[in-house]
């Protein structure tokens, strides 16, 4: 039996499950944001501004969320300084809560500031710093003694791709409004096709890594997963891609990538939360 | 019985104290449940209502915000008259590499000069982070306090020259206090003992300053596997994975990165070739 499995769960649930899906979404589209402002065409300006809009919104509403989601909210500036020594900066490198706290805050920063007046530089830091947003709420899950979390490396790295997929998938859905060309449409949904193959190529390298404790999939989470995220959330908007037809939000493949991505979120962190140490000790006993 | 003598400063290094828990001598009476509660102030659950668990005659279940100690009871039982009953008295385990101080952002989960590891209340913001690192499932929050509670091992009664509330208060001896020094050679002594008196199962958990987290300062006498008094075989580290797990994030970025350009390429290559084609 899994070590992991005698531990207790932090309750990380519904603050929580939606900032790992917008702040995926927010870092991913500060990246696409800068490989626009790099490479990209004049033209693409509106999916650029647009993506700006998403990043600064996507970080406000991430920082109010893992405000409410403490235990005691007035007290957010602990991660950030030293509560006894103020203004002595509080950081450790091998805390991914504590590198994160600043990664938000900076990442946040870049997108106020390209957000009132864009440039390369701007746009190139932002990028990375999305990177590390999207991706370090899955390192942050690993680094822990959790079931399903610390039994694999690869959360980080699925997470990352389905920021990538859900903020040009949200893009897609909120650019045009702004003025965005066919031209750069066509690009966000051709790149959202390609970063579904890498998340569904990922997710799979991460349930056949959990082989050992393949049990926990048989729950409603396992369901989820298989139905939810791959099913409706990769497959099917990949199918759609690929042979586009019309009905409401389920022909709309970047509406159900973001169906799945939060679905993703949603059973990585309850299909965790619900195996207590207790249950398990009254089994193994 | 021990006392630690009152000469000694508290700011002053001292040596490691912990708890050695012979779990052959619990009688599950709880006084060190009670005795932890009534020390540290620590609230009631349901108002005060008793809630039975169902299941066990164990009604509190786990330790959490407001259980520092807890008393398992085992009930290994085939028959209404074949089994027996193992008791365990349950609490952090104040590890030499603790998981919960090595991920707490805020600095509030610190060790002490008594090598024993302590959160304290009016720094932690209640991020929950060290609930999830803790290999023992000992943390949680306490719900009048908000932030995060374990045992203190008594800090306020150690620096005073007191054994912690728990091990004064045990009838049986069963829960040991002293310096760890002198509770692993005594542990060592009783395993000894009981297998001379036939118990082969007897071992220690946690007394090994080379084994899993550097040793315990809260270990055990155990007479069967581990898992089944609910402790992990091999506890570690969360921060084992940390390094694959980010170069394998590192990695995917790049990989993204590079989707990303080979379509802006393609893009161009596209126009170019349409261009052209005008």
């Amino acid at each position: 039996m899994s070590d992991a499995f005698f531990t207790a769960s932090p309750h990380w649930t519904w603050y929580i499950i939606p900032y790992f899906f917008i702040g995926g979404i927010a870092g991913g589209a500060f990246f696409l944001a800068a490989a626009l402002e790099w490479f990209g065409h004049p033209e693409d300006r509106p999916v650029i501004r647009t993506a700006y809009s998403v990043a600064f919104w996507g970080a406000v509403i991430s920082g109010i969320l893992l405000t409410i989601d403490l235990g005691k909210p007035l007290r957010f500036w602990h991660m950030l300084f030293q509560s006894d020594n103020f203004p002595r900066l509080m950081f450790k490198g091998y805390s991914p809560i504590s590198f994160g706290a600043w990664g938000l805050m900076l990442f946040g920063l870049c997108a106020l500031l390209a957000l009132i007046k864009g440039n390369k530089i701007i746009a190139g830091l932002g990028g990375l710093l999305g990177f590390f947003l999207a991706g370090y709420t899955g390192v942050l899950l690993t680094v822990t003694n959790r079931p399903i979390w610390s039994d694999s490396p690869w959360l980080g790295a699925l997470f990352l791709a389905s920021g990538a997929s859900t903020a040009a998938a949200t893009l897609v859905l909120l650019a045009p409004r702004r003025g965005a060309t066919a031209s750069s449409i066509a690009w966000l949904e051709s790149f959202d096709t390609r970063a579904l193959v890498l998340e569904l190529i990922l997710l799979i390298v991460f349930v056949a890594w959990l082989w050992p404790i393949r049990q926990v999939w048989l729950s409603v989470w396992g369901a989820v997963l298989l139905l939810g995220v791959v099913g409706a959330g990769i497959i099917w908007p990949l199918m759609l891609r690929w042979r586009p037809r019309p009905g409401g939000a389920f022909g709309n493949a970047a509406a159900m990538v973001l169906v799945g991505g939060f679905l993703l979120r949603l059973v990585i962190l309850l299909a965790s939360n619900g195996i207590q140490h207790e249950t398990v000790t009254a089994i193994v006993r | 019985m021990v006392t630690i003598t009152r000469k000694r400063p508290a700011a002053v290094a001292t040596e490691p104290m912990g708890f050695f828990t012979d779990t052959t001598v619990c009688i599950g009476c709880k006084a060190c449940e009670v005795a932890c509660k009534n020390w540290n102030q620590l609230p009631s659950t349901h108002g005060g209502v008793s809630e039975m668990s169902g299941d066990s005659y164990d009604n509190t279940r786990k330790l959490d915000g407001t259980h520092w100690r807890h008393v398992k009871f085992i009930e290994q039982f085939t028959g209404p008259y074949e089994g027996r009953w193992l008791m365990m008295s349950d609490v952090c385990k104040h590890c030499v590499k603790a998981g919960c101080l090595e991920v707490c952002p805020t600095g509030a989960i610190i060790r002490t000069e008594f090598d024993t590891v302590v959160i304290q209340s009016d720094v932690c913001n209640g991020c929950r982070a060290c609930i999830a690192a803790c290999p023992f499932g000992v943390i949680d929050i306490n719900h009048v306090s908000g932030t995060a509670q374990k045992c203190t091992l008594c800090y306020d009664r150690m620096g005073v020259g007191l054994e912690p509330a728990c091990s004064k208060a045990c009838p049986t001896d069963s829960i040991q206090f002293g310096p760890i020094s002198e509770l692993r050679t005594r542990a060592q002594k009783r395993v000894e003992q009981l297998k001379a008196q036939g118990e082969a199962r007897a071992r220690l958990y946690g007394d090994d300053p080379n084994g899993p987290l550097g040793g315990l300062n809260s270990f055990y006498l155990l007479v069967d596997n581990p898992e089944v008094y609910g402790l992990p075989a091999h506890p570690t580290l969360p921060s084992r994975h940390l390094k694959r797990s980010g170069a394998l994030s590192v990695a995917t970025a790049a990989l993204i990165g590079v989707l990303a350009l080979v379509g802006i390429r393609k893009r161009r290559m596209e126009e170019k070739e349409g261009v052209m084609n005008v």
